[in-house]
């Protein structure tokens, strides 16, 4: 077919010519997932936007946002995160990733525009429409838009290429926040807490910097493959050689076991990450440790960044460790080794055992992490590359549902222990004992997990029009 | 040897060199958040 496109945001426009160095594709993956990462920096926000009025976030006005309303902007965008992943996706695999990713960059920009401009007029229904909703349908986009390209392009490392784009969000709320800090203290003069010109400021910042995965990014051609690359050598049988379209892929029960294993696994780590903070500074209190030798605030602090560096971390190891380990066998720790740890946490709390504690909490919320960035390519081995950027955008509705079942599971359990007189590591034993109950489903649903049936693959060789590369 | 013909080593190292500065471009930028978060972190072992 002739190539009649003209707009240098086509598809047809990204093909690598001869000589391209793969290597350029990480950086343009994480050029998008280090701007959208932002997101899980949203809570430096919270006591500015909820002292607007008063400018005191100790002394709150009667107009100014109460924690509850600032929160649901971040429910907003996780859920259209999962929403907009699943419905673009099959739109990504048509126009390809450069056209996606600017369609990110414009919506997690300007998203960030209107947010300021509900500020501004301290609207918060302009601010759930500007940075929760069209900010939301940008992290979505953007997640997935560099995934297929990913996974084409690095068919020998499928973990290690994914895991390192995944990487890039966990590691965009580490800039986000001293960033987004620095920048209110900048404005704090010309604006209450400053916080209506960072976003402005934010908006621009991260439009540019993923300008330049949108102009880096290119897709192979139909017949390249690396140097010396044989495809499914070991001849796993959970490789497939097929392809399987996203419409089919929902019809498989593999889809939904991986969907649910992805909830599980998610659902357990927000437990952790959601309660870090309180957790072990009701656990290691001076009550419980002695007094002045208690876990303080800042400390805290210090845990909540710990477990951060460790979701990171874990992305990109466990992800690389899953193209030598398999998929199955990589969730099968997750699982088995979360189901021992969350079930030791409690006991290590009520022993005051910190080190302990401090590993086994890092450890799994490593796991967490590689959760995230194992699927895209457990995904590809199961359904094929064909439209796995899409399928990988249909699986991520998980994440959506995990992002509200986590919290308040949490939330409910830990209330409840209060109201029964519950303190310290006593008080949160409940929630670690669920979650090593959900992660039990979790490794049930992977170990069920085998090969698709041939019935659902795509018959003959699929083509660029139909949706695949 | 054509004179003429291009330096296929000139072009793989003008694309390792493309690829060392894209990944300067989002290396910098993620190591300093790394730096301060893991500056944060040592709070807790103070």
């Amino acid at each position: 077919m002739a190539d009649t496109s003209t707009s240098l945001l086509d598809r047809n426009r990204t093909i690598a010519g001869p000589g391209y160095n793969r290597w350029l594709v990480p950086p343009a993956a994480l050029a998008i997932h280090l701007a959208i990462g932002q997101a899980y920096a949203f809570s430096v926000f919270n006591k500015p936007l909820g002292s607007l009025i008063s400018g005191d976030p100790a002394k709150p006005d009667a107009l100014d946002w109460t924690p509850t309303q600032i929160g649901i902007t971040f429910s907003i965008a996780i859920v259209l995160l999962g929403l907009s992943a699943a419905l673009f996706g099959k739109w990504l695999e048509r126009v390809g990733p450069r056209k996606a990713m600017l369609a990110a960059a414009l919506c997690f920009g300007g998203g960030f525009l209107i947010g300021s401009l509900g500020i501004s007029m301290h609207n918060i229904w302009l601010l759930y429409f500007g940075y929760g909703f069209v900010g939301g349908i940008g992290l979505g986009i953007g997640y997935i838009s560099p995934v297929s390209t990913l996974i084409k392009w690095f068919p020998d490392r499928k973990g290690v290429a994914t895991g390192m784009a995944i990487m890039g969000f966990g590691g965009g709320a580490m800039i986000a926040s001293p960033l987004s800090v620095a920048l209110m203290g900048q404005f704090k003069g010309s604006a209450p807490q400053g916080v209506a010109p960072t976003f402005i400021v934010l908006g621009i910042i991260y439009f540019l910097f993923m300008q330049f995965g949108v102009w880096t990014i290119r897709v192979p051609a139909d017949d390249w493959k690396p140097a010396g690359y044989v495809p499914n050598e070991e001849h796993s049988a959970l490789i497939t050689t097929g392809n399987v379209s996203a419409d089919n892929a929902i019809k498989t029960p593999q889809f939904w076991l991986l969907w649910v294993v992805l909830l599980t696994n998610v659902t357990a780590g927000i437990g952790l990450l959601e309660t870090a903070s309180p957790l072990i500074q009701d656990t290691f209190s001076d009550k419980a440790m002695g007094a002045g030798l208690g876990v303080t605030a800042a400390a805290a602090a210090g845990f909540v960044g710990l477990l951060s560096l460790f979701n990171l971390l874990g992305r990109f190891f466990w992800s690389s460790a899953s193209d030598k380990l398999g998929r199955k066998t990589t969730y099968a720790i997750y699982f088995g080794l979360g189901i021992l740890l969350y079930a030791l946490v409690p006991t290590l709390g009520r022993n005051l055992q910190l080190t302990f504690y401090v590993i086994a909490a890092c450890v799994i919320v490593s796991m967490y992490g590689g959760g995230f960035a194992t699927a895209p390519a457990f995904l590809s081995d199961l359904f094929g590359k064909y439209q796995v950027g899409a399928i990988h955008g249909r699986l991520l509705t998980a994440w959506s549902t995990a992002g509200v079942l986590g919290p308040l599971i949490v939330h409910q359990l830990h209330d409840h222990a209060k109201e029964q007189g519950l303190t310290g590591a006593a008080a949160y034993q409940n929630v670690f004992y669920t979650m090593a109950g959900l992660l039990v489903v979790g490794l049930l649903a992977d170990l069920a997990i085998t090969a698709v049936n041939e019935k659902y693959q795509e018959k003959g060789p699929v083509t660029i029009e139909a949706g695949g590369h | 040897m054509n004179p003429q013909a291009p330096n296929p080593n000139a072009s793989e190292s003008s694309a390792g060199g493309s690829a060392v500065l894209a990944w300067l471009f989002v290396g910098l930028p993620l190591a300093w958040g790394v730096s301060q978060t893991f500056l944060k972190a040592l709070a807790l072992f103070k």
